[in-house]
């Protein structure tokens, strides 16, 4: 019986071993260091934050995986040899395989800071930080202040996990507004102002210049790099983005640059060895995606391809239009389609944006300039229609349609005062006036 | 830093017991009026018993509104689930076995030693706790208090509080405020106050109305076809007969369209008063209910076998009472017998046909099971010559039912439990009113959670603070949506979810179950492939 070995048992790894499980009778084993079972990476957080514990961030049972016959192998892959196809673990372990998924996701980006490795200073990514996070900053008497560096999604998050037990943060951003790569300015100071009434001492135009040692080896404070202050702390969050996890393969014939390279059918350069996730690197960028997506409803969607393909229907992968979302603190997020923040923003693209006055709500609609054809729309604080979008993008619909048929979207929950009309009205306005 | 170090470190826990000064002063407040209530209970003379009720239940409400403000109003609007994991009370630490134990206690005491709460017997005058209440019973009703007005008393009161209290913490959200409104007004009117009138009109011997909460409804309202439930309405000439034929159309005309239309959410988490205290005071240990496939097991298999159960007592009630005067009623023996008989036979024949291959196994076979036992006793009545209906006597079944299912099931472990098991232990393994709305619901309404394309990250928001344990994320992961029998449609999975992937919502029929392999946002040729297999 063929034998399919996943390296990673996140999203993508185990959407891949589930459909491969489903389309086929094969012997599957999934490996990971990190933990026995597959858990919801998105939902650390919320353990950390007490409304959740680990348990509950596992989407399935732990029957689950004996009836599914999927092997769990607890164990860290120190080396790949592709020529004999075995596996060699850290604790000299082997395992053969026939076929090789790669679906080893992220870590958090380090970028050579003096004191980047002293106790207290962590990402918020693999379990093991959240384990960290609950060793360092327990409460706000073992951690009086933590500073965290990146102004990402994932720095925001861990900026709600310390306020949610009173731990005061200072949040360093480099960019001059919130995550203003990808967010629209009226939505990212709009975060931004939101992130300052949760009281967390926003620093923008801010970055970290070195992490400073106690006698003991633990964090004391952190350096900014523009002014030279000295700001004391505990904890120090490092979630300036991610990259590729995959140090374990550089050494191996797999091609790698960032991550894994692979073509558009998910496949390396080595027969039967295949990338999916966020450690994938496509040698193309698919459309406006990055070559890299580390998102977990990519990594989901490269898992669901890699399985036909390993079960005989080699098929390419082809993600639909682009969508994502995310909650700043007590405002959620969406996207469907692209919207550009001011630096990468195309030409052709043209902004309508539409603000409430209560300043937890808004919406950026992007549209072609000269063909008026609808682009992509995000949202802050109204729940929008997935399929709804995901039909107009296709039908290629122009922008007053989607003004006009806006309601047809609104998914926020029943009773909720709606604002189409009000949106509605603004963008006749801004073409009145305009 | 030594490992032994770091270890000592990770037991700090997070602050969870820190109250502000506020708040200890709200607790202080409440335990006073508590304090109260305690020495009533043991027998203290109270000089101005009106007084000291209103300052007792005062402090209580002015004690816990203080805590909400203090808790939720301080903090921007949002969802305020910070620290649940961590706290005594909320998840099972020793303060909330302490309050199970005590609540239980209680329980057992109101329905088996109310003379321990000072119910006067044998016609003498109330004492302890229930002579407390004295007065405010007879400015209600003209009648001294009873254990079941002292009850009754407390459990609005803490639906008002607590649903205030709710009503902050969720004050982002429309939907909870108006369903919380709904059940806070649906207890104070329907199940205190209009009861307390009604029996006012029995001052008049036209008049000889039963206790009834108009709400209510068969089979949760198991002694609505009680001889003396219905001698009472019989005997309290209009009002009294529109009451026996509002409570029979509640049955089998109003409440399956309203199911139809807007799910069992319309009766279990917006009218009926067990699942006002379990939305309101039991909204604390929502997320305690258990989400395993065996709990499910279990659900399906109690909560129609109580069902089929009170089925069974109810007929053999009214089936007795329709004995003892054969020519008082146009309705004989055995034709209500008949007619109970093909009732059953329709459902359940009408469900095979259409609905067959949206049953599971299990289902099917406990559909069938049910079926075949009903049956077998039916004949065994028209066959037999025994004057006992199903072999038992049916007032050894009631009283059994009342003990066992309306008293322990319903009461004891229903609402005793709450910190332990979750707040809808009852409405979830025991009730067959919820067992009948949920067949309706999952058989023919348009009600369903909606889930969002492929937004879903699995996150486990959703199933954990589901009272009704079902494993909502097991659902919206795979982008289908959430048909379920139990679900009593609270709305807070949609609330707590932090993508936007769940609304509920009525819509049409027609793709109301659709589970999907591809999400949305794929290739669209690769879910075509499939999907559509």
């Amino acid at each position: 019986m063929e034998h399919i070995v996943i390296i990673g048992n996140g999203i993508s790894g185990v959407t891949a071993a589930r459909h491969i499980r489903k389309l086929s009778d094969k012997k599957i084993t999934i490996i990971s260091a990190e933990t026995e079972y597959f858990f919801s990476r998105t939902a650390l957080m919320y353990i950390y934050m007490g409304h959740m514990n680990f348990e509950h961030t596992q989407p399935y049972e732990n029957w689950f995986w004996e009836k599914n016959r999927i092997n769990l192998k607890k164990g860290f892959v120190e080396t790949i040899n592709t020529n004999t196809k075995t596996l060699h673990f850290a604790d000299n372990d082997k395992l053969n395989y026939d076929k090789l998924i790669i679906a080893t996701g992220s870590k958090p980006n380090k970028f050579g800071w003096p004191g980047q490795d002293l106790n207290g200073v962590m990402g918020m990514y693999h379990k093991q930080d959240l384990d960290n996070l609950e060793k360092f900053a327990p409460n706000n008497q073992m951690c009086k202040r933590a500073v965290i560096v990146g102004g990402g999604l994932i720095g925001i998050e861990l900026a709600e996990m310390l306020n949610s037990r009173n731990i005061p943060v200072t949040f360093l951003v480099r960019e001059s507004s919130f995550w203003n790569g990808v967010l629209p300015d009226g939505e990212s100071e709009m975060i931004n102002r939101h992130i300052k009434n949760h009281h967390i001492d926003l620093r923008l135009s801010s970055n970290l210049k070195e992490i400073k040692p106690d006698e003991n080896g633990n964090v004391k404070s952190v350096i900014i790099e523009e002014t030279g202050e000295e700001i004391i702390c505990n904890v120090v969050g490092l979630t300036a983005g991610v990259s590729p996890n995959i140090d374990f393969i550089k050494n191996s014939n797999i091609e790698t640059d960032k991550g894994v390279k692979v073509n558009r059918f998910l496949e390396t350069n080595i027969p039967d060895i295949y990338a999916v996730g966020d450690c994938a690197e496509q040698h193309e960028p698919i459309g406006q995606r990055r070559p890299i997506e580390a998102v977990w409803y990519t990594g989901r969607m490269m898992g669901e391809t890699v399985a036909q393909t390993i079960c005989g229907n080699r098929i390419a992968y082809k993600p639909g239009h682009w969508f994502n979302s995310a909650k700043f603190f007590d405002i959620e997020y969406q996207t469907y389609g692209w919207v550009h923040g001011s630096k990468g923003k195309p030409d052709y693209e043209q902004h309508f944006h539409w603000k409430h006055n209560d300043d937890t709500k808004c919406i950026t609609v992007a549209y072609h300039k000269d063909t008026n054809t609808f682009l992509g729309i995000n949202t802050l604080g109204i729940r929008m229609r997935h399929e709804t979008f995901d039909t107009w993008l296709t039908e290629k619909r122009d922008v007053d349609y989607v003004m006009d048929h806006l309601s047809e979207a609104n998914f926020d929950p029943e009773f909720y005062k709606t604002f189409e009309s009000e949106i509605y009205s603004a963008y006749k306005n801004q073409f009145q006036t305009a | 830093m030594s490992n032994e170090l770091n270890h000592s470190m990770s037991l700090a826990k997070p602050e969870a017991n820190n109250l502000s000064i506020k708040q200890k002063i709200a607790v202080l407040l409440g335990v006073i009026g508590l304090f109260i209530l305690t020495l009533a209970l043991l027998n203290t003379q109270f000089p101005n018993k009106g007084l000291f009720l209103s300052i007792s239940l005062g402090l209580i409400t002015v004690g816990t509104i203080i805590f909400a403000h203090d808790a939720y109003l301080t903090k921007l609007e949002g969802i305020k689930n910070d620290g649940v994991w961590f706290k005594s009370m909320s998840s099972r630490g020793i303060l909330g076995w302490v309050t199970g134990i005590v609540l239980t206690g209680f329980y057992i005491v109101l329905y088996f030693y109310p003379q321990f709460l000072g119910q006067g017997q044998n016609g003498e005058a109330n004492t302890g706790l229930i002579s407390l209440f004295d007065p405010l019973s007879i400015l209600l009703s003209g009648n001294p208090a009873s254990q079941w007005f002292v009850y009754g008393t407390l459990y609005t009161v803490a639906i008002l509080i607590f649903g205030y209290k709710f009503m902050l913490k969720y004050r982002h959200n429309r939907y909870q405020q108006l369903r919380t409104g709904s059940v806070m007004f649906f207890q104070l009117g329907f199940a205190f106050l209009i009861p307390e009138f009604m029996s006012r009109l029995n001052e008049s011997p036209d008049y000889n109305l039963p206790y009834y909460d108009l709400k209510s409804m068969w089979p949760l309202n198991y002694y609505l076809f009680d001889g003396w439930s219905i001698n009472g309405l019989l005997s309290s000439g209009n009002l009294g007969l529109m009451m026996l034929l509002f409570g029979i159309a509640s049955i089998f005309v109003i409440s399956p369209f309203l199911t139809y239309k807007y799910g069992k959410r319309w009766y279990c988490s917006w009218v009926c008063g067990c699942g006002g205290l379990a939305e309101t005071a039991g909204d604390s240990f929502r997320h305690l209910s258990s989400k395993k496939l065996s709990a499910w097991k279990l659900e399906r298999w109690l909560i129609h076998t109580v069902l089929v159960f009170s089925v069974v007592m109810t007929t053999a009630m009214i089936y007795t009472y329709l004995g003892k005067d054969p020519n008082k009623f146009w309705l004989t023996r055995s034709t209500f017998l008949l007619g109970v008989g093909i009732l059953l036979t329709l459902v359940f024949v009408i469900t095979m046909v259409f609905k067959r291959n949206e049953l599971d196994k299990d289902a099917r076979y406990g559909a069938i099971g049910y079926f075949v036992v009903i049956a077998a006793l039916f004949i065994m009545h028209y066959t037999g010559t025994s004057d006992k209906i199903f072999l038992i006597k049916s007032s050894a079944l009631r009283s059994a039912y009342g003990l066992y299912i309306g008293s322990i099931f319903s009461g004891v472990i229903g609402t005793g439990f709450y910190p332990i098991l979750g707040n809808r232990v009852w409405c979830r393994f025991g009730c067959p009113m919820a067992a009948i709305l949920g067949f309706q619901q999952r058989m023919f309404s348009k009600f369903r959670i909606t889930t969002n394309g492929g937004q879903c990250i699995s996150c486990g928001n959703c199933s954990t603070y589901c009272e009704m344990g079902i494993d909502v994320r097991a659902y919206a992961q795979k982008g289908e949506n959430i048909v379920r029998s139990s679900c009593v449609g609270c709305g807070i999975c949609a609330a707590v979810c932090p993508r936007g992937v769940l609304k509920l919502e009525n819509g049409s029929m027609e793709g109301r179950i659709n589970p999907n392999e591809i999400l949305l946002g794929n290739d669209v040729d690769l879910m075509d492939l499939v999907n559509q297999k």
